[in-house]
């Protein structure tokens, strides 16, 4: 543990938590003018929140404690793994528990407490939405799993910090067969973890084809704004840390000074802009796919990881 | 790549923004977003058909803040629609008493507002003010597209 390391958590966490409604403003306002429109502006989300900050939030009658804490446990499970994921820098203090396998299982903590919290209500639409989320989330967790597992093959570690470091110092090693499979593994892991196209579309309002937004559907107000924060904040960790993975440039190392962090802020902004700018691009030309095809998709996402973890071993890149 | 070519042929769909009109004297939490639920109390779905194209690239309410939710949890605007029916009332009440405060209720088209041609008829309660006071009134049947958008705006004064 280094002071910069230090720094640089806390700057990661800063970033991160500050930064994500505007990566979310960011991704409407391209979808909107690539539909023709004008949008709302890169800044809208920051006016929803404050708005639902203010606002009076209603707890239905019959639901529990777990309806009720749910979003500030989302929320806080979110800034630890903004803390431990290497977005801005790679000597995190949080470095020992930033392994794989940590940071999946935190991201699962939150869908788990959403999903509990939708049921909790006993409204249906909440227990549709959170049979739907278990469903997918029972087969994005190991997609994701086996395309970072991929990886840190290369890097002999499971621990995203030296998987990240591994690509800083060998930035060739990532154009591989395995690297590319690993990608598109990624790609669909994420849209699917962070609830968007092709697999459930943030900005429907019908009910029967929703899957996040029916788990939210009796949030108000302040914790309304605790879980759209959460959500948000789960996007730019996941494009931040495949931004990361496979082009670290301008990542903070351990004895980073305050120009490294400065820089590393604006790297990973970049890169997260430009990353999810196409994410959200690429979300006008495909459409929603039926409920039942989602499992199709996500098997294939598996299929790909697992064709990246056997080509890792098969087909190392030249003098490893 | 049709679909890309048509993007770039196109460019910008959306009319030009008319000036914002007059704030409403009601305060809903913000002066910048909207989030509306729309609730169709037995319209003949006219005023739908019109509600639709307000977020059409071409009138594009989205500019101004104002959004379509799901659920009236996340509304700071009820946009009621249609005469309200007896078996709607009662859902329409639930609706209102489901949204957090500060809310506002705008009624949308005649039928809405006062009865329009369904006024007097059997199944029928009243206008929306016979169930729940509308804070502002959208005239017509159907309301133009730029009107509902301009009713909505001078709620926020975006």
């Amino acid at each position: 543990m280094t002071g910069a390391g230090v720094a640089g958590a806390a700057v990661q966490v800063a970033a991160v938590g500050a930064g994500a409604p505007l990566l979310v403003g960011w991704m409407r306002q391209v979808r909107a003018l690539l539909e023709g429109r004008i949008g709302s502006g890169v800044l809208q989300p920051y006016r929803d929140l404050r708005k639902l900050a203010r606002k009076q939030s209603i707890v239905p009658e019959g639901s529990t404690v777990v309806f009720a804490t749910a979003p500030a446990f989302i929320a806080a499970t979110m800034l630890v793994v903004a803390a431990t994921v290497p977005t801005v820098t790679v000597a995190s203090p949080m470095d020992g528990v930033g392994d794989l396998f940590v940071v999946v299982g935190l991201l699962l903590i939150a869908t788990v407490a959403l999903i509990l919290a939708a049921l909790d209500t006993g409204t249906p639409f909440g227990g549709m939405g959170a049979s739907r989320e278990t469903t997918i989330a029972a087969l994005v967790e190991p997609a994701i799993l086996v395309a970072v597992f991929a990886l840190s093959i290369r890097a002999n570690s499971s621990n995203l910090a030296a998987i990240v470091t591994a690509t800083a110092h060998r930035p060739g090693d990532v154009l591989t067969p395995a690297g590319a499979l690993a990608f598109a593994a990624l790609v669909v892991v994420i849209a699917a973890e962070t609830g968007r196209l092709p697999i459930d579309n943030p900005a429907t309002h019908l009910e029967l084809t929703m899957v996040h937004e029916a788990m939210v559907l009796e949030y108000s107000g302040h914790r309304l704004a605790l879980v759209e924060w959460g959500a948000s904040m789960r996007l730019a960790v996941l494009v931040g840390l495949l931004a990361n993975l496979y082009l670290p440039i301008g990542i903070a190392g351990a004895h980073a000074g305050a120009a490294g962090l400065v820089v590393g802020v604006g790297a990973i902004a970049a890169k997260t802009a430009l990353l999810a700018g196409a994410l959200a691009a690429g979300e006008v030309f495909v459409a929603k796919v039926r409920m039942f095809r989602v499992p199709e998709l996500l098997a294939g996402s598996f299929l790909l990881g697992l064709l990246a973890v056997t080509a890792a071993y098969f087909i190392a890149p030249r003098g490893a | 790549m049709g679909l890309m070519s048509t993007i770039l042929r196109l460019g910008r769909i959306a009319e030009h923004a008319p000036e914002p009109p007059t704030r409403v004297a009601l305060d809903v939490g913000s002066r910048t977003s909207l989030h509306v639920r729309h609730v169709d109390a037995g319209s003949c779905n006219g005023c739908e058909i019109e509600l639709t194209g307000c977020f059409s690239p071409v009138y594009d309410a989205e500019r101004y803040g104002i959004r379509l939710v799901a659920s009236p949890r996340h509304a700071d605007a009820l946009l009621v629609t249609g005469v309200v029916t007896r078996n709607l009332a009662d859902a329409l009440r639930t609706t209102v008493d489901a949204t957090p405060e500060p809310r506002a209720v705008v009624a949308v088209g005649d039928c809405a507002c006062d009865g329009g041609v369904f006024s007097g008829a059997y199944g029928v309660v009243g206008p929306v003010s016979s169930v729940v006071p509308p804070d502002v009134e959208v005239r017509g049947c159907p309301p133009h597209p730029a009107e509902i958008i301009a009713g909505l705006r001078s709620v926020t004064g975006r």
